[in-house]
């Protein structure tokens, strides 16, 4: 039995509604779809119990009728796990995984900046990556973004420009 | 905040000492770190958005502009993922060539690093020996794909130059070029006193630690973690190589130069091998202008270490989503642990040390704009002519000193 068919065994072991939803993709990369109420869970015990011990990156997507979240964890640096979870479009909210790893903060930063999803249980910090007078209410990695009247550099460089010298008058 | 007896030092944006805009916030006790806080995101530019609206074969080109460092990184492991949508099967001469130009460019990053590492330490001889190997490098990077930086070698489906038979000599003859002056800076590493003092026990990061931030690349490496990329989940032509993974137990500055260093003698090694059994044979296949739909996750051992790529694709020639997870991004939580209690004259060299990139963490938005729908494209011309419109604004004309050194110069 290979690597990931024994990842793939345990968890539906403990989780036995996940059994159909664990896709091996190839050699080292697992992906799971999990609602959100069983992500917490699933996540707890993957980084608890299956020693999935670095966090190599968190994705958000805008997947048209809902956004997503996908945490690529990785384990002895090889088999990476991509657990995805759905959310709402219109009151998008997750729980924070800094909890388990504190280098999740600038990933969820870039979740709520880039596609306002909620991150609860996120501490206070700069926001990332988006410039301090970029609207809080646009988030350019959705896919109905447009650029707007108060977007920073919406009519190019020139008038943002004048725009600030009339406000530093 | 004078009672505390603490000064809080903010450094950045534009700050002459740094080399890309970031901005941190120093909160010191005497000479004491007690408190450091990064903002970083003045370097976004919106390439993943850009990403979503150009085809698959533009993004290469937009995607390999990320960094001017580890351009090659990061469009391999973009086409890595597209092919593996696609199931794309490489030409095997493709994946040497593409293994090759990463390697050369992992020496060129590493010593680059060096001299970075030797000037921030007051040790500029250092730089100025390790630049000028360099440029063997640069020369040989441009003498097989034609550009000291960003290469334009990969496409989708292969790489878009061979390397001529007459060419693989001149490559052979800087390795041996470059092995030699490694050697002589690993002895100056290991016997060089004050090189040792200046950087033992600086920016400490235990291994434990090191796990627990998520560090990646040399980082880590020189904090006894056994991790690479390239060993763990090999891609390219890593599987037909033999390569040591270098780990260092002296978890701090030191330990991560000797790690470089280290790693430099495995890239001459592994190009030594590759070119020795170069397979003949095509270097591309065709790759449909539309990507299936589908997904993957591509990692690659960028030379800063793990870079990780996520690609959708929805059956179109554009992608759905492009996420870019680059190496700095991942350590910058080590920097933060590793100042706490530091010395403020340790700053620089500490953060030198995880060789920052923030041009590659701050990816990504951009505008569409100017009333017209066209691309909002600033010519280098027209940003000069608004800085100088703008500075005239504030008071500062030079107009009558350029005329009148205008014609001094006539005369």
């Amino acid at each position: 039995m290979t690597q990931e068919e024994k990842i793939k065994q345990e968890l539906s072991e403990n989780f036995p509604f996940l059994k159909d939803a664990i896709i091996i993709k190839r050699e080292r990369r697992i992906f799971l779809d999990v609602a959100i109420e069983q992500c917490s869970e699933v996540f707890d015990y993957l980084v608890k119990n299956m020693q999935f011990n670095k966090l190599s990156a968190i994705t958000g997507l805008d997947e048209g009728d809902s956004l997503a979240v996908i945490y690529h964890l990785s384990r002895d640096g090889a088999t990476l796990f991509n657990l995805r979870t759905r959310l709402s479009r219109d009151n998008p909210s997750i729980n924070s995984v800094t909890p388990y790893f504190s280098s999740a903060d600038i990933y969820e930063r870039e979740l709520m900046d880039l596609l306002g999803i909620k991150v609860i249980g996120l501490p206070e910090g700069h926001r990332y990556p988006l410039a301090d007078d970029w609207p809080k209410d646009d988030f350019p990695l959705r896919k109905d973004w447009k650029s707007k009247e108060n977007t920073p550099g919406h009519k190019g460089l020139a008038s943002t420009r004048s725009a600030q010298e009339g406000q530093n008058a | 905040m004078h009672d505390s007896g603490d000064i809080k030092i903010p450094i950045g944006p534009q700050h002459p000492a740094l080399k890309e805009p970031e901005s941190f916030l120093v909160t010191l006790h005497g000479e004491k770190i007690t408190a450091f806080n990064v903002k970083i995101g003045y370097n976004h530019r919106g390439i993943e958005k850009a990403c979503e609206e150009r085809t698959y074969i533009q993004d290469v080109y937009l995607v390999e502009r990320v960094c001017g460092i580890c351009s090659h990184s990061h469009s391999t492991c973009f086409v890595q993922a597209v092919e593996e949508i696609a199931g794309i099967e490489l030409p095997a001469r493709a994946k040497y060539i593409r293994t090759i130009i990463a390697e050369l460019e992992r020496i060129h990053s590493h010593l680059l690093w060096l001299g970075v590492a030797g000037h921030e330490v007051g040790f500029d001889t250092l730089l100025m020996y390790a630049w000028r190997d360099r440029e063997v490098v640069m020369d040989i990077l441009a003498l097989l794909t034609g550009n000291r930086v960003n290469y334009g070698i990969n496409t989708i489906g292969g790489v878009r130059r061979d390397i001529k038979t007459e060419n693989i000599q001149e490559v052979l003859k800087g390795m041996d070029i470059l092995e030699e002056r490694t050697k002589y800076y690993i002895g100056v590493a290991q016997g060089e006193s004050t090189l040792i003092k200046r950087l033992s026990g600086v920016g400490k990061l235990s291994y434990e630690d090191a796990v627990r931030l998520g560090a990646v690349g040399p980082t880590a490496r020189a904090s006894g973690i056994e991790r690479d990329v390239r060993h763990d989940d090999p891609y390219a032509a890593y599987s037909e190589v033999t390569f040591k993974v270098i780990t260092d137990k002296h978890c701090d500055v030191y330990g991560r130069t000797v790690v470089r260093l280290k790693e430099l003698l495995e890239c001459y090694s592994i190009i030594r091998q590759l070119l020795k059994k170069l397979p003949e044979g095509p270097v591309t296949i065709k790759a449909p202008r539309k990507i299936p739909q589908g997904e993957a996750v591509s990692r690659y051992e960028a030379p800063r270490g793990e870079d990780l790529h996520y690609v959708r694709s929805n059956g179109t020639e554009k992608p759905d989503r492009v996420k870019i997870r680059p190496p700095t991004l991942a350590n910058i939580q080590a920097v933060s642990h590793m100042l706490q209690d530091s010395y403020l004259a340790d700053l620089p060299i500490v953060i030198a040390a995880i060789d920052p990139c923030f041009s590659c963490t701050d990816r990504m938005v951009a505008l569409k704009s100017q009333h017209s729908r066209k691309k909002d494209v600033v010519l280098w011309e027209k940003l000069r002519l608004d800085g100088i419109a703008w500075h005239r604004k504030q008071g500062s004309d030079f107009s009558a000193l350029n005329k009148k050194l205008a014609k001094n110069l006539e005369r």
